[in-house]
């Protein structure tokens, strides 16, 4: 009985089980990059990044129509191109990086927002805005795959640098000259994944599957190995379970699958045992000596 | 005697503001040197003009034969994330970027080497322990053991002991000595002049100008002293009487 009401769907309907095989290689793909994120407290640039992704996908759109490679090269262009300014901006002048990041992706959205109100219809809007997880073709998936595989690669390799410009980054420069190497490329690993994740859950929702797991593991392990393999967990259940709620519920499924990872968030936040609120609440006893 | 470093003429400094002026002399080879000077002399300036953090406004250091990446450098104030989840094992094991780079996997001879040189800061049992979860001084003993295993032929510590018990103190002096006895070069930047005089054979005394340089006894006259503090109050003030003497 339970198991046909998690299964029946997917056996059915080829859309559910590609729309889930998507949802997992995203999973796989673009929490780890999460992690990262907040581990560099860095949480909201991924928020920033997906809305400066916007305007590329808008103008894929216009030149080519709902086309995927179009699409997903804007989206790549505008998104490096937004990094890679702020990067500049950030090194050269005394603005800090927070601060250049959210005038470029402003600068960027409002310039979204202009070429789909101007050219496109609502219809469109809603497919960057919100994915269209329910209609991932072949080629879409083996987009995703793939941006999935170059990304856990990349971070595989560039794993030792990475952690070390988040502990002790003056450490970092002073022994080698990576550090700019591994923050670049880390940017063009979460514009990547936040590419791959509109065509499914679109531009915005895309950056809740990237954080919002991360914000889950943060209170069940402090390992970072540990922390990574939890917030995939954490990501892949709730896109099948987001997944099945949309289905029977007929809910759209990009935000039901982003709102059962916040329904999670909100459960860690209570009772996970590394700083939840239940902790705090009933203390445990300290340890006698 | 070689030297290790020979600072020729250099100027250091911020905005164009300079903090080090027209330095001269030079670092042999092997030597243990406290450099003294009161708060804002510029001490903390020429160590990131060494390491090469900061660039010189004019002049240049000329190192005898170090390349970089054979300099340590231990930071007055690090900027570690205390909140990131790594433990001091791994903190530790970074101090051997220059042999594994940042791709190479660690071997067993490294493995072992990491654990002697915890176990010589006196941390053995804190290995696994997460870095956030150690006190001050405790960071500080893991961030020598970094230093140990960087095998640097030229150690820059900023106020290495500052913040720590007496105890660690020793500790960590003792492998400063250690330092000095393999017959590497040691800059170290201190306020305690008891220590000064007690470990350091040689000192720099600066302030924004050296105001002297040689054995520790010369150097840390009560003439001297009085000369750095008149200098730098003179450094206080508004920018262009800075690195003039009142004569
Ligand atoms: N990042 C900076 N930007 C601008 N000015 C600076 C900066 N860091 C230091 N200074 C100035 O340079 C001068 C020398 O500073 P420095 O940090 O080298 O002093 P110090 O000798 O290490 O002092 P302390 O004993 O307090 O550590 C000071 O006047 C200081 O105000
Ligand atoms: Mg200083």
């Amino acid at each position: 009985m339970m198991w046909e009401i998690l299964v029946q769907p997917f056996a059915d309907f080829g859309f559910m089980r590609r729309a889930l095989m998507g949802c997992i290689a995203i999973s796989v793909g673009a929490t780890p990059v999460g992690v990262f994120l907040m581990l560099r407290r860095m949480s909201l640039t991924g928020d920033a990044m997906a809305h400066a992704i916007l305007p590329g996908a808008a103008v894929g759109y216009l030149v080519a129509g709902l086309s995927l490679g179009a699409m997903t090269i804007g989206g790549l262009i505008a998104g490096m191109a937004v990094a890679l300014l702020a990067g500049f901006v950030t090194r050269v002048t005394a603005l800090r990086e927070d601060t250049s990041l959210a005038a470029f992706y402003l600068i960027s959205l409002a310039v979204g927002v202009l070429i789909v109100s101007t050219r496109g219809s609502n219809v469109d809007l809603m497919h960057v805005l919100f994915g269209t997880v329910l209609a991932l073709d072949d080629d879409t998936l083996i987009l995703l795959c793939s941006i999935t595989s170059i990304s856990i690669f990349a971070l595989a390799i560039l794993f030792r640098p990475l952690v070390l410009e988040c502990a002790d980054p003056q450490f970092l420069r002073s022994v080698s000259g990576l550090s700019a190497m591994a923050h670049f490329t880390f940017l063009a690993l979460v514009v990547l994944n936040l590419v791959a994740g509109f065509h499914a859950l679109g531009t915005l929702m895309a950056v809740g599957i990237m954080i919002l797991p991360a914000a889950v593991a943060r209170f069940w392990s402090v390992g970072i190995g540990a922390l990574i393999v939890i917030a995939v967990s954490a990501a892949m259940l709730s896109s099948l379970s987001g997944l099945l709620f949309s289905y029977y519920f007929s809910l759209p499924s990009g935000p039901a699958i982003i709102l059962v990872a916040g329904l999670a968030y909100v459960l860690s936040l209570v009772f996970g045992p590394m700083g939840g609120l239940a902790g705090r609440v009933f203390p445990r006893r300290y340890l006698k000596t | 005697m070689t030297c290790a470093l020979e600072f020729q003429d250099l100027t250091l400094g911020y905005d164009r503001h300079p903090a080090v002026h027209r330095q001269r002399g030079e670092i042999a080879e092997g030597s243990l040197t406290a450099i003294v000077g009161p708060n804002g002399a510029g001490k903390s300036t020429m160590l990131k003009g060494v390491i090469g953090i900061l660039r010189p406004l004019e002049g240049r250091i000329a190192f005898g034969g170090l390349t970089r990446s054979e300099i340590a450098y231990l930071p007055q104030q690090s900027d570690i994330d205390r909140s990131f989840p790594i433990t001091v094992a791994d903190l530790v094991a970074m101090g051997l970027w220059r042999e594994i780079g940042g791709f190479a996997g660690l071997q067993t001879a490294h493995h072992a080497r990491i654990a002697e040189a915890i176990a010589a800061v006196g941390l053995e049992g804190f290995e696994k322990r997460p870095i956030g979860s150690l006190s001050g001084g405790q960071i500080q003993r893991v961030l020598f053991a970094r230093l140990l295993l960087q095998d640097a032929r030229l150690v820059l510590l900023d106020e290495p002991f500052s913040a720590v018990d007496v105890r660690t103190m020793a500790d960590l002096i003792g492998v400063v000595q250690r330092w000095h006895g393999e017959g590497r070069t040691v800059l170290a930047v201190l306020h305690d002049l008891d220590t000064v005089r007690t470990h350091f054979p040689r000192t720099l005394m600066l302030a924004r100008e050296v105001v002297a340089h040689g054995p520790t006894a010369q150097v840390l006259t009560a003439e001297n002293q009085f000369r750095a503090r008149q200098m730098c109050e003179a450094c206080a003030g508004p920018p262009h009487t800075c690195g003039r003497i009142a004569a």
